[in-house]
C-alpha cells in the first residue's frame, strides 16, 4: 500500500449495491491490524464500521456521521498443505478462486458475485447454491481473528473454548457488530477442474419447479432456479432450475482453457440519469431467457465463473436502474411456508413490479449457534424490484407479514426497507445478540446505519 | 435514516402547532415512522396535535417546548432531539403573518416578527444544519414563502423576514452539498390556514395538504426547491421580471 498520509481518511458518500440511502463517513484505510485496534479504541461519537466491498444492497456497510474501515490493506492469501486457506479478511473472494483453483481447490460456498471481500462474506454468513448440501460459510471456518472495541484481537478458533466459539458464532451473520474481522481460516473443497457439469430443467409453473427442486433423484451439490419474475397467471412462478457438480477430468475430457476470467469485467455500464429498464424491456429478458434454456439437458460442462457468477461478466449492471436505484427482498420459509413463495410472486406480478432477477433457492438446516445467520432449512426466494414501483412499500410490508407467519425471516445483506419489529420477530436470537454486543462493546462503538435503523 | 422506498423513521418539527406541518407529518406516516417530536410553545394545540397524530396510529409522537424567539435555547433543544436518535426530517414550519399596516404604525412588531421568522429561522437552521452534517444523511425542510420572491406592497414585512429565511436556506443547501444531508425549501403560495383564515384566498391558493404532498415529492425527488403550487414557479418568475411600475400596480 503506497498511501499517502492524506488518503488515510477521506469522507466520502457511500451506498450498497442497491444505490439507495446514502450517508457520508470518513473513509480510513488502515495498513496493519494494529491500525484497526487503534480506530477501535479511539472511535468518535458516531463510531466505526468496516465495510467490504459495499456488495450489500441496503445500509449494511455505511456508518453515517461515523468512520468506517475499508480493509483492503489486509488481503493476503496463502493455501495450506492440509487445503485449507488463510486469507485477510480485506482479500476478495476473486483473489481466492484462482489460488485454488490452481490446486484443484474450490470456495466451499460462494455467493452470487466473487467480487466481495472474505470479511463480507463471514459477516453476512453467505450461501451459495449448494446450502441445501455444505450449509453457509460459518460452517467452514476453522479460524477467525476478530478485533473487538476494546482493541484486543481475539484468535477464535472453532472449538477452542465455549467463550471463543459464542463470540465467533455471533460474528457470523452479525454484520459486522460485534468486532473487525481481520483474517479467516476457511476449509476448502475439491475442484480438480475449473469446470462444472450442469443439468437443466426447465418448468412450465412454480409446481413443477417446486418439485423438481425437492425430488431426491434431481440431487447435486449445486441448485439454483432462476424464476420469470414477470411471468403470470397459469405461467407464474415458470423457471429453469440448473444442478451441478465439479467436474472431474474425465467429465472435462482434457478441456482446457480459462474457465475464469481475470479481474474486472470488460463490459461495464455507466451512470445513466435514467433507468433504461422498463417493465417491458424486463418481460421480454424474462421470456428470451426461458425461451433459450433447453427443457431437460444433461451434463453440459459450463466454466467456474460463467457457472457462478453470471452476473459479474457486466461491470457496474446496478446502475441499470438509474439514480433511483433498486432493493432486493430475499425472504427464507421453512418447507410449510413454501406458499409464501407463490403469493410473493403474486403479489409483486399484480403492482407490476417487473423483477430483473429472481432466484429460488433450497436451504438445508441453519445456524441456530449464530443468532443473525439468516438460512433456515426451506425456501428462499430473492426477487430484484426497481423502489420507484408505485405500491412497492405497502406490499413488501405485507409479504413480511406473511413471511413471519410462516415462521421465516429476512436477509439482513439484502435489506434496506424492512422495520425494527419484523427483524425482531424473524431473528429470536436477538436478544442473545445485543447481550453479547452489551458485555464486548458497552461503549457502542460498532454501529452501522442498518443497526440504527433496525435497532439490532 | 430514511429506507431504500422513501419512508423516514424520524422527524423534528419546529413549530409543532403549523398546520402545514401537522399535514406534512401525516403525509410522512408509514409504519418505518417511530420518531416524531413537536418542538412549540405549550399550548392546548400543542396537546390537541399529539394526542390527535397518536390516535391516528403515528409512533413515537411527544411534544417539546420551543419558543423561536428564544435562540438562546436552541442549541439544547436540538442536540437534546439529535441525542434521542438520528433525525431524518427536521421540519421547520413556525412563522407568523402579522399585518402589515401594524408592522407600519408601530414598528417594534415587525421587529417581534422578525425575530421569529428570521432570527428564530438563522437559529435552528443553521444549528440543524450543524447536526444533520454530523451525523451524514437527513434533510431540513424549510417552510419559505413566495412572499419572500418579491417585496409586495401589501406584505413586505412579512416578505422580507421570508426573503431572508429563504436566502440562509439556499445557501445551506449549498453548504450542505456532499454532506450526506440536504435542504429542501418549499415555497407556497396562498394557502389556506388558520395563518391566512382572515384573508380572501389569493388566485391559485392552495391546502395544508397540497403543501405537505409536495414536501414529500420534493423529498423522494431529493429537489432543492419546491414551488405550492408548481405553476408558482412560473407565476413568480413572471412576477420577478415584471418592471417595478407595473409591479407596484398590481392588486397583490
Ligand atoms: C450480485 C450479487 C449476488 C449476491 N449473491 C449472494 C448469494 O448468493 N448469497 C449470499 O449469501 N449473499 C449474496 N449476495 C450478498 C453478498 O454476498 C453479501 O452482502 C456480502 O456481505 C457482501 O460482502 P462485501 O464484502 O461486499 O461486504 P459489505 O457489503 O461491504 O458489508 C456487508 C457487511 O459485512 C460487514 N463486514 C464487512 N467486512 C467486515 C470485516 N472485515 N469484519 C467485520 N464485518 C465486516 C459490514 O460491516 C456489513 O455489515 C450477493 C450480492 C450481490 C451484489
Ligand atoms: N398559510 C400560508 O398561506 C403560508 C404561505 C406560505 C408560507 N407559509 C409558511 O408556512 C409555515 C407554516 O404556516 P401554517 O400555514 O401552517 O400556519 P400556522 O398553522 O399558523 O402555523 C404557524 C406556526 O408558527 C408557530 N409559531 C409562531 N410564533 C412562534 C414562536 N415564537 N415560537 C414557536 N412557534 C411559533 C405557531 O405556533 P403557536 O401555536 O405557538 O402560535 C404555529 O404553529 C409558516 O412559516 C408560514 O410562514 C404559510
Amino acid at each position: 500500500m503506497s498511501s499517502k498520509p492524506a488518503d488515510l481518511a477521506v469522507p466520502e458518500l457511500l451506498t450498497g449495491w442497491g444505490r439507495t440511502m446514502p450517508s457520508r463517513a470518513v473513509v480510513v484505510r488502515p495498513a496493519t491490524v494494529h491500525d484497526v485496534a487503534a480506530a477501535l479504541t479511539s472511535a468518535g461519537p458516531r463510531g466505526v464500521l468496516v465495510r467490504g466491498a459495499g456488495r450489500s444492497y441496503g445500509d449494511a456497510a455505511q456508518n453515517g456521521g461515523g468512520t468506517v474501515l475499508d480493509l483492503g490493506a489486509l488481503a493476503d492469501v496463502e493455501l495450506l498443505d492440509d487445503g485449507d486457506v488463510v486469507a485477510g479478511a480485506g482479500a476478495l473472494l476473486s483473489d481466492l478462486v484462482p489460488v485454488l483453483l490452481a490446486a484443484g481447490r474450490f470456495l466451499p460456498v460462494t455467493p452470487g458475485t466473487r467480487f466481495v471481500t472474505v470479511g463480507g462474506a463471514l459477516a453476512a454468513d453467505v450461501h451459495g447454491k449448494n446450502h441445501h448440501v455444505d450449509g453457509s460459510i460459518g460452517d467452514h471456518v476453522r479460524r477467525m481473528d476478530l478485533v473487538t472495541p476494546d482493541g484486543v484481537t481475539h484468535v477464535l478458533e472453532r472449538g477452542g473454548s465455549p467463550a471463543g466459539d459464542r463470540l465467533l458464532d455471533a460474528t457470523l451473520g452479525g454484520m459486522g457488530l460485534t468486532g473487525a474481522i481481520t483474517s479467516a481460516r476457511l476449509a476448502t473443497i475439491p475442484a480438480p477442474t475449473p469446470w462444472v457439469v450442469v443439468d437443466t430443467r426447465r418448468a412450465d409453473d412454480l409446481d413443477v419447479l417446486m418439485a423438481l427442486m425437492t425430488d431426491p433423484a434431481e440431487r447435486h451439490r449445486y441448485s439454483v432456479a432462476w424464476v420469470d419474475g414477470t411471468a403470470r397467471g397459469r405461467r407464474l412462478g415458470r423457471g429453469v432450475l440448473t444442478l451441478g457438480d465439479h467436474a472431474s477430468p474425465e467429465a472435462a475430457h482434457g478441456r482446457t482453457g480459462r474457465a475464469v476470467p481475470a479481474g474486472v469485467p470488460r463490459v461495464g455500464v455507466p451512470p445513466l440519469p435514467v433507468s433504461p429498464l422498463g417493465r417491458a424491456s424486463i418481460a421480454a429478458f424474462n421470456e428470451v431467457w426461458f425461451r433459450k434454456a433447453p427443457r431437460s439437458r444433461d451434463g453440459e460442462l459450463v466454466g467456474i465463473a460463467p457457472y457462478f457468477y453470471p452476473l459479474d461478466a457486466v461491470g457496474g449492471w446496478n446502475r441499470l436502474y438509474g439514480p433511483r436505484g433498486f432493493l432486493q427482498y430475499q425472504f427464507a420459509v421453512p418447507d410449510s411456508g413454501a406458499e409464501v413463495v407463490r403469493r410473493t410472486l403474486e403479489r409483486l406480478a399484480a403492482i407490476g413490479a417487473p423483477s430483473f432477477l429472481s432466484v429460488l433457492k433450497r436451504f438445508g438446516p441453519g445456524r441456530p449457534a449464530s443468532p443473525l445467520s439468516f438460512p433456515i432449512e426451506g425456501w428462499t426466494l430473492a426477487v430484484d424490484v426497481p423502489t420507484s414501483v408505485p405500491g412497492l412499500a405497502r406490499a413488501l410490508d405485507e409479504l413480511d407479514d406473511d413471511v413471519l407467519a410462516a415462521g421465516g425471516r429476512l436477509y439482513l445483506a439484502k435489506d434496506s426497507r424492512a422495520v425494527p419489529a419484523t427483524i425482531a420477530a424473524g431473528y429470536p436470537g436477538l436478544a442473545d445478540f445485543r447481550a453479547l454486543r452489551s458485555e464486548i462493546d458497552p461503549r457502542g462503538v460498532l454501529v452501522s446505519d442498518l443497526s440504527r435503523r433496525l435497532q439490532l | 435514516m430514511t429506507d431504500a422506498l422513501d419512508r423516514a423513521t424520524s422527524v423534528l418539527v419546529l413549530g409543532g402547532t403549523s398546520e402545514i406541518a401537522l399535514a406534512t407529518v401525516r403525509a410522512l406516516r408509514s409504519p418505518a415512522l417511530r420518531r416524531v417530536v413537536l418542538a412549540a410553545r405549550p399550548s392546548p394545540e400543542r396537546d390537541a396535535a399529539v394526542a390527535a397524530l397518536t390516535a391516528e396510529g403515528v409512533a413515537g409522537v411527544s411534544a417539546v417546548d420551543f419558543d423561536a424567539a428564544g435562540t438562546t435555547t436552541h442549541d439544547a433543544l436540538l442536540a437534546e432531539a439529535f441525542a434521542g436518535g438520528d433525525v431524518d426530517v427536521v421540519l421547520v414550519a413556525f412563522g407568523v403573518l402579522g399585518d402589515q399596516q401594524e408592522f407600519e404604525d408601530d414598528p417594534d412588531l415587525a421587529v417581534e416578527a422578525a425575530q421569529v421568522n428570521y432570527v428564530g429561522g438563522v437559529s435552528v437552521c443553521l444549528r440543524a444544519a450543524r447536526l444533520l452534517r454530523a451525523q451524514g444523511h437527513g434533510t431540513l425542510v424549510v417552510l419559505s414563502s413566495v412572499a419572500g420572491e418579491r417585496a409586495r406592497r401589501s406584505n413586505f414585512v412579512y416578505g422580507s423576514t421570508k426573503a431572508g429565511l429563504d436566502s440562509l436556506a439556499s445557501g445551506l443547501a449549498d453548504a450542505l452539498h456532499g454532506s450526506g444531508a440536504h435542504v429542501l425549501v418549499v415555497r407556497p403560495g396562498f394557502v389556506r390556514t388558520g395563518m391566512t383564515a382572515h384573508l380572501e384566498p389569493a388566485p391559485l391558493s392552495v391546502t395544508a395538504e397540497e403543501v405537505a404532498g409536495a414536501v414529500v415529492a420534493g423529498l423522494r425527488r431529493g429537489s432543492t426547491v419546491v414551488y405550492v403550487p408548481a405553476a408558482m414557479r412560473v407565476v413568480m418568475s413572471g412576477l420577478r421580471h415584471l418592471p417595478r411600475t407595473v409591479f407596484r400596480r398590481l392588486p397583490i
